[in-house]
């Protein structure tokens, strides 16, 4: 008996400290984030950090203005969500209105295997085949532009909206739809004014953790973005988003000095901003989960 | 039986896949009459009605042999949209099902999806709606709130005023009380009553004292074949099958 209690306390504590883990990970990443971000604040100002035109950290003196980089990350997220909408909530359309069981089987997964592609498997698609395509098509002197990173990671982030919107759309009750019918409603009736707007607040947490998958990603915006801190005119200009800043930069950033906490503060700010996004998600779905009375 | 025939189904075979859930049923549905199938789970019966509004194409491989008439017309003929007999057939579920939406676009949906735009009509008809399905007095300072927020019995009644917005011929009732407590199965009966004198009704039903309460006719079902149909009173009386009278008198289902 006594052996058996003591098997019972170790698996309770065992779950509860790997249960807990991710929090203390969590909230360690923030402790380091502030830790070495917020020394660049206090020597230049957070205004001028945010809001500052120009990002030349290696010039003497350096200048650390991130707009560029904001708007950078800012302008491929857009040109991503333009993409992935349409793609992702098409098919989720497609998926669960027209496709047949047996195609809805075959696809779902197929769509789903995207996003098990390495990005630096998205990022060298783009620019062996992206970045010469689009080089040509517009007559540029470069192909890595906003536009290329916009593309690539759209396509990325097709396969999160896709799934979840499928899935908020496989939760809406048949019921619904029955009744719907049963008042001399058409399917595209149907479709459009009853199963989309009860599925809407799902739809739009799949765009929103799509667009949070699409400002993160690192990788591929350093291939194939091109890179130029500057701020874009248009999206047949290079941009440097904020991850391709901090992943080609922290190398060459000397340890403890200015450009080293500038990386951290850009990194703090990425982070408030996809957390941001995550929240909102979380809200939203919630509410789709109480408007279609699955629970709180 | 000298009313006028409203629907009707003439040797009716209904396929799930290769399982046959109805054999060979022929039923006459009387305008202002009510109708009630009732007989075990899994008899039969609300796939029967569910073919007086071709809902049952909405599941995937079914197949359907025979006949189904409202009025002269055929309606399980392929020429005929399905979306014209649903606008002259309404139908009330068993779970009550209103939209995630308020209570007056509730009613609102089905005069919208009709092609109504005038707004003074269609805030009249909700009105009027409601007020058939009795249900007015109890949401009238609150038709913008969520349907959802009504309680079971409410929702329900909604539901009829949404099938009654739409100014049906017939109405079919797929065991409309089943999740309702005894007094908002009462005050759903009551309407039914009331509202024959406008309307055919065929109900399915698990009760039969709600069949002997609400109908004039009382269809049988047992394993997809019709057993008996004929008047309720006499049903309940002098039924002419045994089984009926087995079923009726409580001897099994």
């Amino acid at each position: 008996m006594a052996y058996r209690r003591i098997k019972e306390q170790a698996y309770k504590w065992i779950f509860t400290i790997l249960a807990f883990s991710s929090l203390f990970f969590l909230v360690g990443i923030v402790i380091v984030l502030f830790k070495e971000g917020t020394p660049i604040f206090q020597k230049i100002g957070f205004l001028k950090f945010i809001f500052g035109r120009k990002w030349y950290p290696t010039y003497n003196p350096p200048d650390f203005g991130i707009l560029p980089l904001i708007l950078g990350s800012l302008w491929v997220t857009v040109g991503a969500s333009l993409v992935c909408i349409p793609l992702g909530v098409g098919s989720a359309l497609y998926l669960n209105e027209i496709a047949g069981f047996k195609q809805r089987q075959f696809l779902k997964p197929v769509i789903e295997l995207l996003a098990s592609i390495p990005s630096v498997v998205y990022g060298f698609f783009g620019l062996v085949v992206v970045t010469p395509f689009l080089q040509r098509l517009f007559n540029l002197p470069t192909g890595m532009t906003a536009l290329n990173a916009s593309l690539i990671l759209g396509l990325m982030a097709t396969p999160t909206v896709c799934s979840i919107a499928e899935d908020a759309l496989s939760y809406v009750p048949h019921s619904f739809r029955e009744a719907s019918f049963a008042v001399g409603a058409d399917r595209w009736q149907t479709l459009t004014r009853v199963v989309i707007p009860a599925a809407g607040s799902g739809i739009s947490t799949g765009i929103i953790l799509g667009m949070s998958r699409a400002i993160g990603e690192t990788m591929t915006v350093l291939m194939v973005a091109g890179g130029a801190a500057v701020i874009p005119g248009t999206f047949l200009e290079p941009v440097r988003p904020m991850t391709a800043a901090i992943a080609a930069e922290m190398g060459e950033a000397p340890m403890g000095g200015s450009h080293y906490h500038a990386l951290f503060a850009i990194a703090l700010i990425l982070f408030l901003i996809t957390f941001v996004f995550n929240i909102i998600a979380e809200i939203v779905s919630r509410r789709f989960r109480i408007k279609l009375g699955l629970n709180g | 039986m000298h009313n006028k025939i409203k629907m009707q189904a003439k040797d009716v075979d209904f396929f799930y896949g290769k399982n046959q859930a109805l054999k060979n049923v022929n039923l006459d549905v009387y305008a202002n009459r009510v109708t009630a199938m009732i007989g075990p789970s899994g008899c039969g019966k609300s796939t029967f009605i569910r073919l007086f509004n071709r809902m049952n194409e909405l599941v995937p491989h079914t197949a359907l042999c025979g006949k189904i008439f409202l009025d002269d017309l055929e309606i399980n003929n392929p020429s005929v949209d399905p979306v014209d007999i649903r606008r002259r057939v309404g139908m009330v579920f068993q779970k009550p099902n209103p939209f995630p939406k308020s209570i007056f676009e509730n009613i609102s949906y089905g005069l919208k999806v009709n092609g109504i735009k005038d707004k003074a009509f269609i805030g009249q008809k909700v009105e009027d709606s409601l007020k058939r399905a009795v249900i007015w007095g109890e949401v009238k300072d609150r038709l913008h709130d969520s349907a959802l927020k009504l309680s079971g019995g409410q929702q329900q009644r909604l539901c009829i005023a949404r099938c009654l917005a739409v100014e049906t011929e017939v109405i079919l009732f797929d065991e409309p009380c089943a999740s309702l407590d005894p007094i908002s199965t009462a005050k759903i009966e009551e309407l039914i009553l009331e509202l024959k004198k406008d309307y055919t009704i065929i109900i399915v039903t698990h009760n039969m004292q709600q069949a002997a309460r609400v109908s004039d006719y009382t269809g049988f079902f047992l394993l997809g074949e019709l057993v008996e149909f004929g008047k309720t009173q006499d049903m309940f009386t002098a039924p002419r099958n045994k089984k009926t009278e087995d079923y009726i008198t409580g001897r099994f289902g």
